[in-house]
């Protein structure tokens, strides 16, 4: 048991860590790409300026998510052994797919993308930004074909039993394909392109309340603005799809979302509430029969509940999906609501005059990044007791060989180390921006 | 089972992964070779030199682990599988160490202070220098075996076990082909004093490298059971020491005549025969067990199945040409002597 929460601890820590980076990469490339693509049709500097800046700040957090990334890929083989024999045949093409078509097209790309601005025409250039984005995309795309199929399985079948067990492939299109691929890849795409632009957005505001570069940054919030506004309103519709395809294949993480345990009853719809898991009951504020009316379209349509699943097979943290389910929601509410007022101002010519709404942009960096680690934790954790949905228990899939003091061992190790990664991260990323986009730093300072 | 050219898929996945493995020995040999040298240029310009001698490929070359490691995952989850859970700690370093290294690239050059930039500096040669070392003692029990017995279960100690004197000395060979291939690389990418230096260390590392090979060597021949006897059985086989040898010895007549280009890929042939060299020691085993040769981990029993195998191989005959092509713009890109400039690390 300490062995198997232990190594679940180290898991969710490594890979929400690593979370804070990849969508940061995945919106910044969006944003570049377009700041770039202006310049090189336009002409004008600033844009120029723009790409060559954000660039800087891009590379940090592209840097931290790939050193980040590769852990996530060995610690299944590490800490998850059962799970890695177990879902090898068919997690493995996903990854090697990522690697060779996706992780080789960025990673290559971005060398000259970095360094290159001297060495290749502005265009090569900008075909490399759009190699590196292209690429960090597709990474998406088969991260989440893998981890989807976990949560609905499809195109396989499942060969051996007991320890020999594992699923095989049988076929590659359904598998990649499964029920809840392709609503969450574009709700993971939708929420890095949020991620990006909040951050691009954050900047700016932060650059116009102190009055610095105010041409250019009006420029570059206006277009963060747009690819917010745009995504934070195509994020309901992805999350709503999303959502409904839960009611469909994972009926028992739904109710556990909406703290809904009656095994066959109208299901309602929290604005925000308290699960007790004791009496199984929900405090909060609610739509009565709303959960049935999003998914049938129904005010008393029945909703399978918690109660309708044996104890063993029933999320143990019901209130702790609940929530977080509910954080990411509430945010993206906020989202929407913030980009259609500044829409709304920037179309009767007073977008820059409020301070105030400047200073909630100021901040607004954190908000698609903690509904992003919400719903991520809220996918998984509504997931369990399962790792593969109906077949492989979390709590038969961490390595036995493994003792509870070696990933205490590593567990200590990694958080020392990202604890200092975070810090040099924070620091190095502002004083980048307190340099600001003409910032020339002398690097070759003359030690010796 | 099915066959392409008369060759099975799992034999033909252990090809794969096998040059996917010599792809990052190569590159990523140089790279990480690059850094093993690093405390050893004394000025401040040198070491900027050398990190940014290999600043815009490190990530590119860094690929070739990542698909390395998906293709063990992909074709051989047994072994991926056993094999990092069994050897937990000493890959846990390894990784731990891989982001140290990439922090240390990354934040050096970024501030002034002389504690700041010597920190990183102890930071990254540590880290290159314990990373190359730890391959080699993974290659090193590959070859000898681990405690693995019924249902791939490991029963052996947590890392002291994998220090043996076999695997310390491929270790220490490990990390001197590496330096060998590091200042290669390094001479190609520099110019004046640092070059200079660069032609003296490069002699030191040869010789090194020479006299831990052919002591691990004759430990091999003298104590690795089955190895004299996989030789008798197939002789022609004695060629690959041998080229890998004649590839060694080549090189400073090379280096001396500055054809740096040429010598960085004998040296790149050398670590791809003695790679070859332990895979044909090995097949079809991939990892064996010291408890009893019927635990054995062999490409068959870790396979995954001949439909995955066979998704797979196509993934890499359609992904392979792209990525060769993208590596080719990078090294045609960064082709010559470093420059420094505002982008720079």
């Amino acid at each position: 048991m300490e062995t198997e929460i232990l190594a679940r601890v180290q898991f969710a820590f490594t890979v929400a860590y690593h979370y804070i980076y990849p969508p940061l990469s995945i919106g910044l490339g969006l944003l570049m790409v377009i700041f770039e693509g202006l310049f090189l049709k336009t002409g004008n500097k600033d844009y120029e300026v723009l790409t060559r800046f954000w660039l800087k700040l891009f590379a940090i957090t592209f840097g931290i998510g790939v050193a980040t990334g590769i852990i996530m890929e060995f610690e299944f083989g590490t800490n998850w052994s059962v799970y890695s024999r177990y879902v090898g045949d068919i997690f493995g093409s996903a990854l090697a797919a990522e690697g060779l078509f996706a992780f080789g097209l960025e990673s290559t790309f971005l060398g000259v993308l970095l360094f290159g601005w001297n060495r290749v025409s502005p265009k090569v250039h900008f075909i490399s930004t759009i190699g590196v984005f292209i690429g960090s995309m597709f990474s998406a795309v088969w991260i989440v074909v893998a981890n989807s199929w976990q949560q609905t399985p499809a195109g396989y079948h499942i060969v051996g039993e007991g320890l020999n067990a594992r699923a095989e492939v049988t076929d590659f299109w359904a598998m990649v394909f499964n029920p809840s691929s392709v609503d969450r890849i574009i709700h993971v795409w939708q929420g890095a392109f949020l991620a990006g632009a909040f951050l691009v957005l954050s900047v700016h505001a932060y650059y116009l309340l102190k009055g610095r570069y105010v041409g250019l940054s009006k420029k570059a919030f206006k277009i963060a603005l747009g690819v917010a506004t745009v995504f934070s309103l195509t994020q309901l519709l992805s999350g709503h799809s999303s959502a409904d395809g839960v009611a469909k294949n994972q009926p028992g993480k739904l109710a556990a979302m909406e703290g809904h345990y009656q095994a066959n009853a109208p299901a309602d719809l929290y604005l925000f509430g308290w699960v007790d898991q004791e009496t199984k009951d929900v405090l909060g504020l609610k739509i009565p029969g709303g959960t049935s009316f999003l998914v049938h379209q129904d005010f008393s349509a029945p909703i399978t509940g918690l109660d309708a699943f044996p104890k063993e097979d029933q999320p143990s943290q019901v209130n702790a999906v609940f929530q977080f389910y509910h954080i990411m929601i509430l945010i993206g509410m906020l989202l929407i609501g913030l980009t259609l007022y500044a829409c709304f101002l920037w179309w009767r010519g007073k977008l820059f005059e409020q301070k105030w709404l400047l200073k909630i942009f100021a901040l607004s960096v954190l908000l698609p990044q903690i509904a992003n680690q919400a719903g991520w934790f809220a996918a998984e954790m509504g997931r369990q007791p399962w790792v593969v949905y109906g077949h492989l228990r979390t709590s038969e899939a961490f390595s036995q060989e493994v003792s509870a003091n070696q990933i205490l061992f590593s567990l200590i190790l990694f958080f020392i180390v990202y604890s200092v990664l975070f810090l040099l991260f924070l620091y190095s990323m502002n004083k980048k921006i307190k340099n600001g986009p003409y910032d020339e730093s002398d690097k070759n300072t003359q030690l010796v | 089972m099915e066959t392409f050219l008369g060759i099975d898929y799992p034999t033909l996945w252990f090809l794969v992964v096998g040059f996917l493995f010599s792809g990052y020995a190569i590159l990523e040999g140089f790279d990480y070779g690059a850094g093993a040298w690093h405390l050893f240029f004394k000025k401040d310009l040198s070491r900027r030199i050398a990190i940014n001698a290999i600043g815009p490929l490190w990530d590119a070359n860094q690929v070739w682990l990542i698909i390395g490691g998906g293709a063990l995952f992909a074709g051989f989850p047994v072994l991926y599988a056993s094999l990092l859970s069994a050897m937990y700690i000493p890959f846990m370093l390894f990784l731990v160490m891989l982001i140290l290294r990439s922090a240390a690239i990354k934040f050096r050059s970024a501030e002034p202070m002389e504690w700041w930039r010597k920190t990183w500096d102890i930071t990254y040669f540590t880290s290159n220098v314990l990373i190359s070392f730890l391959l080699g003692v993974v290659m090193g029990n590959l070859i000898l075996g681990i405690d693995i017995g019924a249902n791939y279960e490991y029963k052996g100690g947590m890392f002291f076990t994998f220090l043996s004197p076999y695997a310390i000395m491929v270790g220490i060979s490990t990390l001197f082909f590496f330096m060998t291939q590091g200042s290669i690389f390094l001479l190609l990418k520099t110019e004046g004093r640092l070059h200079a230096r660069l032609t003296f260390l490069l002699k030191r590392a040869m010789i090194l490298f020479i006299v831990s090979f052919a002591i691990t060597t004759l430990y091999t021949l003298l104590f690795i059971e089955g190895v004299a006897d996989k030789f008798q059985a197939y002789p022609v086989f004695f060629i690959l020491p041998l080229l890998a040898f004649l590839a060694i010895a080549n090189i400073p007549r090379l280096v001396s005549k500055k054809k740096y280009a040429l010598a960085l890929l004998f040296s790149s042939l050398t670590v791809t025969f003695l790679l070859l060299l332990a895979a044909f020691q090995l097949y079809p085993v991939l990892l064996p067990s010291t408890i009893s040769p019927e635990y054995n981990v062999t490409i068959y029993n870790a396979a995954s199945s001949q439909k995955s195998l066979g998704i797979m191989l196509t993934i890499v005959v359609i992904g392979a040409p792209l990525l060769a092509l993208y590596f080719l713009f990078l090294y045609k890109t960064f082709n010559g002597k470093v420059q420094l400039d505002d982008t720079s690390y």
